[in-house]
């Protein structure tokens, strides 16, 4: 009969204090895997978020600002800069080093009757034909795609796209028609209201939690347009083909602002990245600033997230001491009406070291199917509450997808438990086979 | 086949005086002999059988067993040995209780180094009448059937050598006769040498060699 076989015997003679114990090591793995397996998603989609452009172009301000602003649509949108700016990347100095640029307007938010506050976002239809967010394990760019409906028109002002939650959220569907709000209040001033034409499907990203409008049509809300100057030149009308009948037309240059521009280099020009930084953080006109999203976001993560990980890990790294105590204090507790049967053992021939083999053995197997269970259960949870959390914040939780860190619970585990397990099989080591027999004379 | 020679052993008391238990100048045992071994409460009889199976050292002299001298042996090596030559039987049957009637006679075999027998192990329980009690664990069985099962354990490995401490003083009148029966038509058939500690005269008649402790043992004389 194998050491394991003597070994997982005394732990069913004792399976209540055996699941109990075995009960709590599961619990601080699930509690590891939970902690492991979110930062990994969360820093996953912090990195999704920021993919896909080179740099975000924005007026004077903290680059976290710029980056919680215009990628996940958090805090207070920054003061705008020229329309004239964005056009320098369109067809002026730094076109050539430009592969796309995308206008961002922010400043209006969308506030459902349950107090629920969506951004809305002006932009043009290249934000989702052309970007690209993010990229599969096979490495491939991942492109928008839409669950129903189809892309806003560069040509029709005012039509919408909304991401899945936003969409989830507010119950706006494809035909339906909404009011932006002024401001980042639920009390600003409604405006003219725009039809949903596309609902996204889920990215994952903060854009899933955002209305998306025309710029065209964002521009000429109200309170968008800067004062017109009473000097400025006339400038020739904007012609717009495919107008539907009735639309105004579209704001003058001069009057313009955008937030952001979302820029995407050149690939052809191996310098553009060191171009546009350099002419825009250092050139003449230091109206704005160019900073890339990619380090900032690793910035925020190093900053903000690795440290907070690191408590939450050693929290639960805690967790499974306590329970790998509850172990030893199981085991350790059972020693005194076990040294019978140890004694027994023994004096069937079984060694000192045998004995002691058997007890770590059985401290190793209740941490490793603890372990196991908890395994188990950490992404049994995640597996319950992933539809829960993407339908509530767009993130897709891929529950039975493992962390490398994970890969080493289980020797990890092992060493824990053979720790844990050396003083009760110390105990069993120096079991006195005669006294505890009852050989007094 | 047993033999045992000047073997001392003494306790030290709480006031750290030695208080001799044994002395044995002389007591050997034949190949397959079997022998009753009778005393007092108290007179050494289990420290004897405990020495023997080298559970206890002995202070002085030699205890050959099967040409070996037990007291010589480094404790793991003796443990072998035990677990190969001796077989022991209890007085309160000492069975596992996490484990089957099987696997209490298998465990007897795990610690010999050589692959546990099961069918020995099954057709041993067999003979002590328990071939339908093979996966019932000790809980569910009655004494005399546990003291059936210790049997089967003890002869598992074949040993050279029973010592059985008291087999039947558990056991009510009705099944102390067939424990009895088991222990010698086992011995007999495999030819092991058993020494038998008992109380009960019924017992001991029936033996052509009673040894008293006494007798055997100087220490017992003077306390």
């Amino acid at each position: 009969m194998s050491y394991f076989k003597i070994a997982w015997r005394n732990m069913q003679e004792r399976a209540l204090a055996s699941s109990l114990t075995g009960l709590s090591m599961a619990l601080g793995v699930a509690l590891m895997v939970l902690v492991l397996v979110i930062h990994e998603v969360v820093v996953a989609q912090l990195s999704n978020d920021a993919q896909g452009y080179n740099f975000i172009v924005a007026g004077k301000g903290s680059p976290y600002e710029i980056v919680l602003t215009t990628v996940f649509h958090v805090g207070k949108p920054l003061y705008p800069i020229p329309w004239k700016y964005y056009q320098k990347f369109v067809d002026g100095e730094f076109a050539p080093y430009t592969d796309l640029a995308v206008p961002i307007c922010l400043g209006d938010s969308y506030p459902t009757e349950d107090g629920q506050l969506f951004r809305v976002v002006g932009t043009t239809p290249d934000m989702f034909n052309e970007l690209s967010y993010g990229a599969d394990s096979q490495g491939n760019e991942k492109r928008y795609e839409f669950s129903s409906g189809r892309n806003f028109r560069q040509s029709h002002f005012f039509e919408a796209v909304i991401g899945s939650v936003a969409a989830n959220r507010t119950g706006l569907k494809v035909g339906d028609r909404f009011q932006p709000s002024h401001g980042i209040s639920a009390e600003g001033k409604k405006h003219d209201d725009f039809e949903v034409v596309g609902i996204l499907a889920p990215t994952g990203t903060a854009n899933d939690r955002a209305l998306f409008v025309n710029v065209e049509g964002f521009l000429l809300l109200d309170g968008h347009a800067r004062a017109a100057k009473t000097d400025a030149v006339a400038e020739p009308p904007i012609v717009v083909a495919d107008a539907p009948p009735g639309q105004p037309a579209p704001l003058p240059i001069s009057q313009r602002e955008v937030t952001s521009i979302l820029v995407r280099c050149n690939p052809e020009e191996m310098m553009a990245p060191m171009q546009i930084d350099m002419g825009v953080n250092k050139g003449d006109d230091l109206t704005a600033q160019a900073v890339a999203p990619v380090s900032v976001v690793e910035r925020l993560q190093a900053s903000f997230l690795a440290p907070m990980r690191l408590i939450l890990l050693v929290l639960t790294v805690m967790i499974v001491i306590v329970a790998g105590i509850s172990i030893l204090v199981s085991i350790y507790n059972s020693m005194s009406e076990r040294s019978h049967d140890i004694a027994v053992m023994r004096a069937l021939g079984a060694s000192r070291n045998a004995v002691m083999v058997v007890i770590l053995v059985e401290s190793i197997l209740l941490s490793i199917l603890g372990g196991l269970a908890g395994l188990v259960l950490g992404h049994g949870v995640l597996a319950l509450a992933s539809p829960v959390v993407e339908y509530y914040t767009g993130v897709t939780v891929r529950a039975w997808s493992f962390t490398w860190q994970e890969t080493l619970l289980v020797p990890g585990l092992v060493a824990f438990a053979a720790v844990v397990g050396f003083l009760p099989a110390l105990s069993a080591y120096r079991t006195d086979v005669a006294k505890t027999l009852g050989g007094a004379r | 086949m047993l033999v045992l020679e000047n073997v001392r052993k003494a306790y030290i008391e709480p006031s750290g005086e030695p208080l001799p238990i044994l002395d044995v100048e002389r007591f050997e045992i034949a190949a397959g002999e079997q022998v009753v071994l009778r005393g007092r409460s108290g007179c050494g009889k289990t420290t004897l059988l405990n020495c023997i199976a080298g559970l206890t050292t002995a202070d002085s002299g030699t205890i050959m067993v099967n040409g070996r001298d037990v007291t010589k042996l480094p404790e793991a090596t003796r443990d072998r040995f035990r677990a190969t030559y001796i077989g022991f039987v209890f007085q309160t049957f000492n069975l596992l209780p996490a484990f089957t009637a099987l696997e209490n006679v298998m465990l007897g075999m795990t610690f010999t180094g050589s692959k546990p027998d099961a069918v020995r192990a099954a057709q041993l329980l067999t003979d002590v009448g328990l071939g339908h009690r093979l996966t019932h664990k000790p809980r569910a069985l009655s004494v005399g059937e546990q003291q059936r099962v210790a049997v089967a354990r003890a002869l598992a490995n074949r040993p050279v050598l029973l010592l059985a401490d008291e087999p039947t003083a558990n056991v009510d009148p009705a099944h102390q006769q067939h424990i009895i029966d088991l222990l010698r038509s086992a011995c007999e058939q495999e030819n092991i040498a058993m020494l038998l500690v008992t109380h009960s005269p019924e017992v001991s008649q029936q033996f052509s060699r009673v040894e008293e402790l006494e007798r055997v043992n100087r220490a017992a004389r003077v306390a």
